[in-house]
């Protein structure tokens, strides 16, 4: 392949990230917005949650699953710009912004999970 | 069910019209006629300069692709009696220039389609005494994608094929996949050299409408969607091993 295009990685990313928003999302969504507050379910309570946090692979879990959603926004609304608002030639710009923006909020969700 | 029908009908000579007008014409409702017949009866009885193709009359040759009522269909497949009371409007494939009426420009197709190499491509032939032999599993791999009749509706109802000419398109890359997906084939990384690039699989941004309209249930989008994974795939490959496997 002479010509390697960078759309295979980025593809890559929109599809896992559509995977984690379509069925851990909601799970957690469930668990943390309705089930614990609603009291439909017993929460695993301040303390045990906050020890569960700092393991390390719970950190790297938490990270993934901010991270993969946010680059599967990028991908669909770099094309929505493209297509939806048909400016495609500023797609430099456009993919700084949307795969920049992913990054930006990678970083920023493990500053804060490692933070805590 | 009243026995006439108004049909409208683009008409447009490049060479002489600013812009193309809409004809009216009113044609017998009859319960067995389609679209198709009904433009026949158009150019036999009222207008005989009407322009338009066919060929078959039963949905194998796909050159009577049209815009019914906005929507891309194959005329000789579409009864007329669906769109009673009326009118219907009938108007050339859309994201194709016009040459006259309802006849489009099918070049762009042609080039794209030879672009992705569907035919069987072997490194070695066999003796032309020795067969191919087939499983039909085999055969079941890719039987749904020879199903296509480049009508090019997939084209018509393309979104980003109306905004981006360059994108290759939906049946140039299902017909590459019935090729890729034959157990007879060689020829799938030729193929995904020039597919994998950035008019190729990734112009497609999963609308869906190509497989919508799609009069042979080929399915394109799905087609489209399977060799980006396969792409992707032989990305993930090379990474790992970047001398690959040639
Ligand atoms: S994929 Fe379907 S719609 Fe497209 S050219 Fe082939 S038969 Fe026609
Ligand atoms: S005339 Fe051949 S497909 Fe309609």
């Amino acid at each position: 392949m002479s010509k390697r295009s960078n759309e295979p990685f980025l593809w890559l990313l929109f599809s896992a990230g559509g995977v984690v928003s379509a069925l851990l999302m909601p799970i957690h969504l469930l668990l943390f917005a309705l089930a614990f507050p609603l009291g439909w379910l017993d929460g695993p309570g301040y303390e045990k949650l906050l020890v569960l946090l700092r393991h390390p692979m719970t950190r790297v879990y938490l990270l993934v699953l901010c991270s993969l959603p946010l680059f599967h926004w990028a991908h669909r609304f770099r094309f929505t710009l493209y297509d939806g608002l048909q400016i495609k030639h500023l797609s430099e710009f456009i993919n700084v912004f949307c795969y920049g923006g992913a990054t930006v909020g990678t970083v920023v969700a493990a500053c804060l999970l490692w933070s805590i | 069910m009243a026995n006439r029908i108004t049909i409208e009908v683009t008409r447009y000579d490049p060479a002489q019209d600013e812009k193309p007008r809409f004809d009216s014409f009113e044609v017998p409702l009859r319960k067995e006629w389609v679209v198709l017949d009904a433009l026949n009866y158009i150019k036999d009885h009222l207008d005989g300069s009407l322009t338009f193709r066919w060929s078959c009359r039963m949905g194998v040759c796909g050159s009577c692709g049209m815009t019914v009522n906005g929507v891309p269909k194959l005329t000789c497949a579409t009864f007329l009696s669906d769109y009673a009371p009326g009118p219907v409007r009938v108007e050339p494939m859309k994201n194709f220039p016009v040459l006259k009426d309802l006849v489009v420009d099918t070049s762009d197709f042609l080039v794209k389609l030879e672009k992705s190499k569907p035919w069987i491509i072997r490194k070695v032939e066999k003796p032309l005494d020795e067969e191919y032999f087939q499983t039909p599993e085999q055969l079941e791999a890719y039987k749904q994608y020879s199903m296509c009749i480049n009508c090019m509706l997939c084209y018509a109802a393309c979104p980003v094929y109306g905004l981006d000419p360059l994108f290759i398109g939906p049946a140039a890359i299902a017909l590459a996949q019935r090729y890729n997906m034959d157990s007879r084939d060689e020829g799938a990384s030729e193929r995904m050299d020039i597919l994998s690039q950035h008019d190729g699989i990734w112009g497609c941004t999963f609308v869906g409408e190509c497989t919508q309209v799609c009069p042979k249930h080929v399915d394109p989008a799905g087609a489209i969607q399977q060799y980006k994974l396969t792409a992707t795939m032989e990305w993930v490959k090379a990474l790992v091993l970047p001398r690959g496997s040639e």
